[in-house]
């Protein structure tokens, strides 16, 4: 909420015609990135130097388009040419590039802008132009507090992303994390949250307790993760801009597993007594706790469906571990993987139409997806070990992570986030200040 | 009758060669510390008392005793009733090799396990509380079955 308030956007010009101009596919493996320049955004001597002041950075402008180079770079859509090979003055640019200057470097697409400083406020204004058409596709501006510049950044990138490819963004989004350190047997582990090119590591818990599995909310800046606060495994919330956290529910066991319900209202995990694991629902505004499976099996990694009508989870019912969906009040459970090996942590897409997962089959881990009735199976990528994957907000890029084998002394163990796209191209690391496990994706801070 | 006896002979002398030539493939390389996927060492095992050793291990996947677990457990259940002020945590783990929320299950079922054969021992269930641990607290940091068998266990630990 905090976040919406402190942007104001809007159209500076509306020049758009409905023309085919550049467009972008992202629902194959993009083979040949589109060539973009990302010229510096310009400001005036006196806004830099006032910006160096309270920042401490050189060139605000360049650092912008630095950011928005790097998303676009990192999307594995977009190919960010090299800024030493323009021609033209990011200011003048701005006004009226040269387009014969941008194509003779191959650039197809252009983003110029400009940085102003006014009582204490930052604005930014940004322009994607067609080379080819010579037309200008998008113009939009941005006030915020100087501090939010890389949000900038990001929310350019959005809106050049959603312009080319008619799909939202997610670059302005954070991912939460277990920051890990020490030795396999002994690590020590802390929430951790970032921006989601891994800017602004804060640390959220100290590493006094164990911690797992943090999720956010899809509505809100509120997460749930799992704590062996006092040696006790419990399901928490967190409100990550008050820092206030509670233990949901008062259960008599182990609470694990946790995850928000699509209008953030809900949190469903599953709880374990007396060696028996089933899923459970907790009302977060009423605390009203409803009991979903009831089956003698191990019942855990449940996730809504986004419009909240099913519920994929993982079962051992049928002697190993599968995956399953059902109604959301726990009726009409159907199995729906049925391929070869252990399949784990069904995560059901923002999209709705395909659900993630973990696969253990001859000794190694695949993440894949397949299709909410469990046709259609693909394989994204094999390992020695990963696991938990997590949707980006548009259902485009999954991140997870990876752990490595040790060597023959136990030496050498490392756990690292990696993001590849739903095509099965563009497999990244992601990279943290530590070791980290468990990520998972904001949904977008503006829109 | 004698021929019957040299047969019973010839039929014994041939059952110990196969089971000396099974032992030779199965003791190939990789130890002779794991038995049907169970560890049976003693390598990581710390003693409560005297004898009593402190943990039980289990095959991949399952939260079934073998019969050594039982037997541990029963020394376990003597010494509990012979020292009625001690309360213990039960606490199950599982190997690396499987998906942490599904770990954190299985590492619950294991301890109950145990926890349900001391009860039948006669030790009450208001001296045995269990925690899970999943895969986060392995024993042993390697990436291979031995390490893998000593990590998939439930430790009995004295909480008093």
């Amino acid at each position: 909420m905090i976040y919406k308030k402190l942007f104001t956007i809007f159209l500076i010009l509306f020049p758009l015609n409905s023309f085919a101009l550049i467009e972008v596919d992202i629902t194959r493996g993009n083979l040949s990135p589109l060539p973009v320049a990302v010229s510096s955004l310009s400001s005036s001597d006196e806004d830099k130097e006032a910006l160096k002041k309270r920042l401490k950075i050189e060139d605000l402008g360049l650092e912008i388009s630095k950011v928005v180079e790097n998303n676009l770079k990192k999307s594995g859509l977009f190919n960010p040419l090299d800024k030493e090979a323009f021609l033209q003055k990011p200011d003048i640019a701005h006004l009226k590039p040269r387009f014969e200057d941008w194509a003779l470097i191959k650039a197809q697409g252009l983003i110029t802008g400009k940085v102003n400083f006014q009582d204490g406020k930052l604005r930014v204004e940004f322009r994607l132009w067609d080379v080819l058409a010579g037309k200008e596709m998008l113009a939009l501006a941005f006030t915020t507090v100087p501090k939010n510049w890389r949000r900038v950044g990001h929310i350019i990138s959005d809106k050049v992303y959603e312009r080319l490819t008619g799909e939202k963004g997610y670059f302005d989004t954070r991912i939460i994390y277990v920051s890990e350190k020490g030795p396999k047997t002994q690590r020590v582990k802390k929430l951790a949250i970032m921006d989601q090119d891994g800017f602004n590591t804060k640390y959220l818990t100290l590493g006094n307790e164990l911690v797992l599995t943090p999720r956010f909310n899809p509505t809100n800046q509120m997460v749930t993760y799992l704590s062996y606060f006092k040696n006790l495994p419990r399901v928490y919330l967190l409100d990550i801009e008050t820092g206030i956290q509670e233990v949901v529910g008062d259960f008599p066991g182990m609470t694990f597993a946790p995850r928000f319900s699509p209008n953030g209202k809900k949190i469903i995990m599953s709880f374990a007594m007396d060696g028996n694991s089933d899923i459970y629902t907790m009302d977060l505004e009423n605390r009203i706790v409803e009991r979903i499976t009831n089956h003698p099996s191990i019942d855990t990694s449940p996730s809504y469906s986004p419009d909240g009508k099913y519920i994929a989870f993982n079962s051992d019912r049928s002697g190993y571990q599968q995956i399953y969906v059902m109604n959301s009040n726990g009726k009409n459970v159907k199995r729906i993987s049925f391929g070869k090996g252990l399949y784990g942590t069904p995560v059901w897409s923002p999209r709705g139409d395909l659900i993630a997962f973990t696969k253990l089959h001859k000794g190694k881990f695949y993440i894949g997806v397949m299709r909410t009735d469990g046709k259609g199976e693909r394989l994204l990528t094999e390992n020695y070990y990963q696991e938990a994957p997590s949707w980006s907000p548009n259902g485009r890029v999954l991140i997870f992570y990876r752990e490595t084998k040790t060597n023959s002394k136990g030496e050498g163990f490392s756990a690292k986030l990696w993001s590849i796209d739903l095509t099965g191209y563009n497999e990244r690391l992601v990279e943290t200040e530590t070791d980290a496990s468990d990520p998972s994706w904001s949904s977008l801070l503006s829109n | 009758m004698n021929l019957g006896k040299i047969n019973k002979n010839i039929f014994m002398i041939m059952f110990l060669g196969f089971v000396l030539t099974s032992c030779a493939t199965q003791t190939t390389k990789i130890d002779s510390q794991i038995q049907g996927d169970v560890y049976t060492g003693t390598d990581t095992v710390e003693y409560l008392a005297d004898g009593v050793p402190d943990r039980v291990f289990f095959a991949t996947n399952e939260s079934v005793l073998t019969t050594a677990s039982r037997e541990t457990l029963r020394k376990q259940a003597a010494w509990l009733r012979k020292n009625p002020e001690i309360n213990v945590v039960l606490e199950g783990h599982a190997d690396e090799r499987g998906t942490r929320e599904y770990n954190l299950a299985l590492g619950e079922r294991r301890a109950n396990s145990a926890k349900d054969y001391l009860m039948t021992y006669g030790i009450s269930s208001a001296r045995i509380s269990v925690i899970s641990y999943g895969k986060e607290r392995p024993v042993d940091s390697g990436s291979n079955p031995l390490a893998w068998s000593k990590n998939r266990r439930s430790v009995t630990v004295k909480a008093n």
